[in-house]
């Protein structure tokens, strides 16, 4: 890969503009996890108050559900779920101030292009690397639904935390490249 | 007559699940090196790396190589001569699967209702499929399937004279549109002929053979090489970043159909290919 580009929580426009589809970044600060059922209770939070438990202004959230911490570990293994299943959430959250998604899969049209409008990115983890991953979160604790269990959403302080940029604030696709580049008809 | 006690299948199936999710198969290993080796992607290969990186962190550490510990599927095969003493077969598996699941530290992730969406609290209920079978031993195979390859698995009724041209385009495309999704490098399990149920189970029983062993039958077994290498050719890559590996192996399990159907079926496994299985 290229070299790696270390970047650090919150985000700020400067840095996401920085980041080009392909790149390797190491992430160091603050992620949050949530995903299915916790994208539900964010969006519905946001019709009904206009305000979240939490305060992702800024902030990337990991779509991840962790397995349950080993004694004197701050996590278990914590790979990435597959982020087509956001896709309906994510652009709210992208409006609100949202900065950063990390995930697998490829995301939608309207995913995408609420990154153009509003500057976010959205990283890609190795999914089933899940061990290696957890090796990067030095802190986990529970900040808002902890009775989701694996789905709530808990604050992440991680230290080298290593993504892949596929889709950047510019449109840019790296499995749709990625792909182009090495398919064989 | 041979007697099992309920206790003995509770403890098996105790350890199968930690071991599975803990230590990945020697054959999957291997495979991976092998494509690691040649795969032209400097990313992709990268990719690799930290894949068999993860799979060493499992074993030493003891720790699940996926946060998705799967739902919890056994295929079972009990002999005839085999008698089940001191409880109910099937709540002695489960409770293995709620045993394992709690102090293997590995995730609940299977929810009581698909509507209502309430998590069991315990990985249970398993899906188990037995078959009785002469002789006097029990055998347990565990395999825990991850959501993120199984919601990329498809069945299609197609018509007979769709053949196997028919087969190649469906399961081409099926890997084609997963994209990233199921994590790839993944494992195509194919099925071709059944019931509608009958084709997806063998397409999921695939799975548990030997990674990159051949059908025994030479057009299947051709089958099953010329979908490795067109699916190699759709640059998907590892984790979808660009490569020239997309699929460690391809297996086709067929059987036999009504006149008047051709079901074909791909259960798609992530290279997390976790499956352990004991003979009692």
């Amino acid at each position: 890969m290229s070299n790696i580009k270390k970047i650090t929580t919150p985000l700020t426009n400067e840095t996401i503009e920085e980041l080009k589809i392909g790149d390797s970044v190491f992430i160091t600060g603050i992620i949050y996890t949530g995903r299915d059922s916790a994208h539900k209770r964010l969006i519905e939070a946001l019709d009904k108050d206009g305000e979240l438990p939490v305060d992702l202004k800024d902030q990337i959230i990991y779509y991840a559900g962790p397995a349950p911490a080993k004694p004197g570990n701050p996590i278990g293994s914590i790979g990435p779920t597959t982020s087509y299943r956001m896709d309906p959430f994510a652009p709210r959250l992208i409006e609100y101030g949202l900065k950063g998604m990390i995930g697998k899969g490829n995301r939608s049209q309207e995913v995408i292009e609420a990154q153009k409008k509003f500057k976010a990115v959205y990283f890609g983890a190795i999914g089933g690397a899940a061990a290696l991953m957890a090796k990067s979160v030095k802190k986990a604790e529970f900040v808002a639904y902890e009775d989701l269990g694996p789905e709530a959403i808990r604050r992440l302080e991680v230290v080298d935390f290593p993504v892949v940029v596929v889709n950047d604030a510019f449109g840019g696709d790296l499995y749709k490249i990625g792909m182009e580049k090495y398919k064989k008809i | 007559m041979r007697e099992i006690e309920v206790s003995t299948i509770t403890e098996t199936v105790k350890k199968l699940c930690i071991d599975a999710n803990y230590y990945l198969g020697d054959d999957v290993v291997k495979t991976l090196k092998e494509f690691e080796k040649n795969e032209e992607s400097p990313t992709g290969k990268e990719v690799i790396g930290k894949i068999l990186e993860n799979i060493e962190i499992g074993k030493n550490d003891k720790v699940p190589l996926c946060q998705d510990t799967g739902y919890a599927v056994f295929f079972i095969e009990l002999g005839q001569e085999v008698h089940i003493k001191g409880g109910d077969f099937a709540e002695a598996i489960n409770e293995g699967v709620r045993q394992g699941y709690k102090e293997g530290y590995l995730r609940k992730s299977v929810v009581a209702d698909p509507l209502k969406r309430n998590n069991t609290g315990d990985n249970t209920p398993a899906v188990i499929h037995t078959d009785i079978v002469p002789g006097d031993k029990l055998k347990i195979a565990f395999a825990p399937k991850g959501g993120g390859s199984e919601n990329m698995s498809e069945v299609q009724m197609m018509a007979p004279a769709a053949g196997i041209e028919g087969v190649k385009k469906f399961v081409i495309e099926r890997v084609r549109k997963s994209g990233a999704n199921p994590c790839p490098p993944v494992i195509v399990g194919v099925g071709i002929g059944g019931t509608f149920d009958k084709c997806a189970e063998i397409a999921k029983r695939s799975l548990l053979r030997p990674l990159g062993s051949k059908n025994p039958d030479t057009v299947y077994a051709d089958l099953e090489e010329e979908l490795l290498e067109k699916i190699n050719k759709l640059g998907i890559g590892p984790q979808g970043f660009g490569g020239r590996t997309t699929a460690l192996a391809v297996h086709i399990e067929v059987h036999p159909c009504h006149i008047a159907s051709f079901p074909v079926a791909v259960n798609m496994q992530c290279h997390v290919a976790r499956h352990k299985e004991v003979i009692i």
